[in-house]
């Protein structure tokens, strides 16, 4: 009775106090941090996951260059996820394989694997701005995004090519990023970005990302099939293709190991 | 040239292919290749400027969920006028099964073991095949059985090596070689299995943190060869290579900090015979640091340095030239579309004025095509017959290779 009293009471302070003050201590701060935690939780517990992937370079004269990448991702719980790419095309870097273990604010583990030299090199991965494979997308950019890689800010929410959007600027928490702010549109029923903008450490926009073609898998986890990034500076610009995703296939630590870059195929 | 031990070892990797083997899948290069040289000839026999052809297609099956594949990946290369230089080669032909905690490889396979960019003193298993290029970086492929045990503590490589390859050397219409030539006919060993002799190996690998380390063991037929005078059938002098058995320790460790890569390799072995005839355990270490600029001036590319002292406690009896050296290097690496890349280094030798200059670049064309220009200049090689450059002291070259992959 005394426990139910209690209770009681501290309900009627919430009521009396607690409300009035949330709403107008959610601050624009707050406010995006909780979009990003609950766009995080929405995108947990996929375990792992393969796709195949073409990416298509193309430079200010239009001319085209192809890649066929295929992926394995093991998701990480607390922590970024462990990633496997292996090369298909172009034909002479065949059978490069390059495995890296993801962290939010420390540098990843990276390593590669030449297949000429059956060479495993573990390379540095301060640099996580450079271009991937020749191409406008960065290795940030292709990472897993976790929550504290970011400060985030709610600005607004608007409509963007038929769909309902939170606009959230994000600023990297990683010193070696190569952008000092993002402006994301992110799907607020799908909670998936739908457009980025990457402004570099001059603070001028670089480059805008679009993302397109979203299905769910599993009944819960989007992705799109098409990603395309134009570099503003340059005028070149690089898509990707998705296809193939499969999700809780069974893969293990075991299948990111250095051992297994020997053996990606 | 395969020894039967070493068949036995390649059956066993074919009898492992499953008859209802799936489609494989089909892989490779072609290429063309020119040799400018910048002198001529010491000896009137060898060739001035060279053309050479060179193909390696492969094959790659895979079945029971990926867990067991085959993979075959033979070689062969063409040379306008060294016989040596043309030859053939089963690069690899080798069945894997993988399982959780173990992975078993048999046949004929390439291995590496390292992390120092200037010599690769801890890389034994396989031989080098130096007719393919003066660095040393060609192996030939070995006959093995190897079993790979893998836990939290690391991985444990166990190697049997059965059938040994005598290392490649041009012939005597060829540059960049020994004066006198090698004859490898004449080959000598000191076991009396000779190439027959079963060698083993293991390799301890593991990573922690920022630092990346590896503990090896060999104890077979050492793939450095020592020389004798001798004659060939016509009654020419030359060098007959002698194969000793030898036991090494290795160790390979790499710190990963930021933009440095700092790496350190080094060796202790026994039983091999030095210069001077002696057999004392000696060690050898290559340690040195990269470090990189990244996105210079404004743009994608990245601008290694490179440097690493190259020590032998032999000092002038040791096989190799580079006994106390130093390498610079820089690596620039445009990041573009075409993965153009260039490598420019120097050996400085610390005894004396003498240099090796080593250029690699390369650079793709389309999606299939990739353009290789490499060179290395000998400086200041000292004119006496005892040095181990001598033969090739007029061979400074530049490489223009054409490969289409498919």
């Amino acid at each position: 009775m005394h426990n139910f009293s209690l209770k009681i009471k501290h309900i009627g302070l919430f009521v009396l106090f607690g409300l009035p003050l949330l709403a107008m201590a959610e601050t624009p701060e707050e406010k995006g941090l909780a979009i990003a935690i609950e766009a995080d939780k929405r995108d947990t517990g996929w375990q792992d996951q393969t796709a195949s992937l073409e990416m298509v370079l193309r430079n200010r004269h239009g001319q085209e260059s192809k890649r066929i990448i295929r992926t394995k991702t093991l998701e990480v719980d607390g922590d970024g996820d462990k990633a496997l790419s292996i090369f298909d095309s172009p034909r002479d870097i065949k059978g490069t394989a390059f495995l890296s273990y993801t962290h939010a604010l420390v540098p990843d583990e990276q390593w590669l694997y030449l297949p000429a030299l059956k060479r495993v090199k573990r390379i540095s991965s301060n640099n996580k701005s450079g271009p991937f494979m020749g191409s406008e997308f960065s290795y940030e950019d292709l990472s897993s995004q976790e929550v504290e890689k970011y400060s985030y800010k709610y600005l607004r929410t608007e409509e963007i090519d038929g769909r309902e959007a939170f606009v959230i600027e994000r600023k990297p928490a990683y010193k070696y990023s190569g952008y000092t702010r993002l402006i994301t549109w992110l799907d607020t029923e799908m909670y998936q970005p739908l457009k980025i903008e990457f402004y570099d450490r001059k603070k001028a926009l670089l480059k805008t990302l679009t993302y397109s073609g979203y299905q769910q898998y599993e009944g819960q986890f989007w992705r799109p099939t098409n990603m395309s990034v134009v570099n503003h500076l340059t005028k070149k610009s690089t898509d990707l293709h998705w296809k193939d995703y499969r999700f809780r296939t069974g893969l293990t630590d075991r299948d990111f190991d250095r051992n297994s870059l020997k053996r990606a195929r | 040239m395969l020894t039967r031990t070493s068949l036995s070892a390649v059956s066993a990797a074919l009898l492992c292919i499953p008859a209802f083997s799936y489609a494989g899948e089909w892989s490779g290069y072609v290429s063309g290749e020119f040799r400018a040289f910048a002198n001529s000839p010491t000896d009137a026999r060898q060739h001035d400027n060279n053309f050479s052809f060179s193909a390696q297609p492969e094959y790659y099956t895979d079945w029971d969920n990926g867990q067991q594949s085959f993979t075959f990946v033979p070689f062969v290369r063409w040379d306008e006028n060294d016989d040596e230089r043309s030859h053939a080669d089963i690069r690899e032909l080798t069945w894997l099964k993988a399982a959780d905690s173990w992975e078993l490889r048999a046949g004929i396979r390439k291995v590496f073991w390292g992390v120092t960019e200037s010599q690769h003193l801890v890389d034994i298993i396989n031989q080098t095949d130096l007719v393919e290029a003066t660095d040393g970086e060609e192996k030939l492929g070995q006959p093995m059985v190897n079993l790979a045990l893998i836990h939290d503590w690391g991985t444990l490589d166990l190697f049997v090596l059965p059938g040994f390859r005598e290392r490649t050397f041009p012939g005597e219409k060829g540059r960049l070689r020994f004066s006198p030539r090698i004859d490898t006919d004449q080959a000598i060993y000191s076991s009396d299995d000779k190439e027959q002799h079963i060698d083993y190996a293991a390799r301890w690998a593991h990573y922690l943190g920022d630092w990346d380390i590896g503990l090896s063991y060999f104890n077979g037929t050492s793939r450095d060869p020592r020389f004798a005078f001798g004659q060939d059938n016509k009654g020419q002098p030359v060098l007959v290579p002698i194969y000793d058995l030898i036991k090494q320790w290795g160790l390979d460790l790499q710190a990963t900090l930021g933009d440095w890569l700092w790496k350190f390799e080094a060796i202790n072995r026994s039983g091999q015979v030095d210069r001077s005839g002696q057999s004392k355990s000696y060690t050898a270490l290559t340690a040195g640091f990269e470090y990189t600029f990244i996105g210079i001036a404004d743009s994608n590319a990245d601008l290694g340095v490179i440097s690493e002292v190259l020590y032998d406690e032999r000092g002038d009896d040791a096989l190799t030239p580079f006994a106390d050296d130093i390498l610079l290097a820089s690596r620039l690496t445009l990041n573009d579309e075409q993965s153009t890349e260039f490598l420019l280094g120097m050996i400085f030798d610390s005894d004396d004025a003498a240099r090796l200059l080593t250029l690699e670049s390369s650079r793709r064309f389309g999606d299939n095509w990739k353009i290789t220009l490499e060179g290395q200049a000998f400086i200041n090689i000292p004119n006496v017959s005892t040095e181990l450059l001598f033969g090739i002291r007029r061979d400074s070259y530049l490489q223009l290779e054409i490969a289409r992959y498919f």
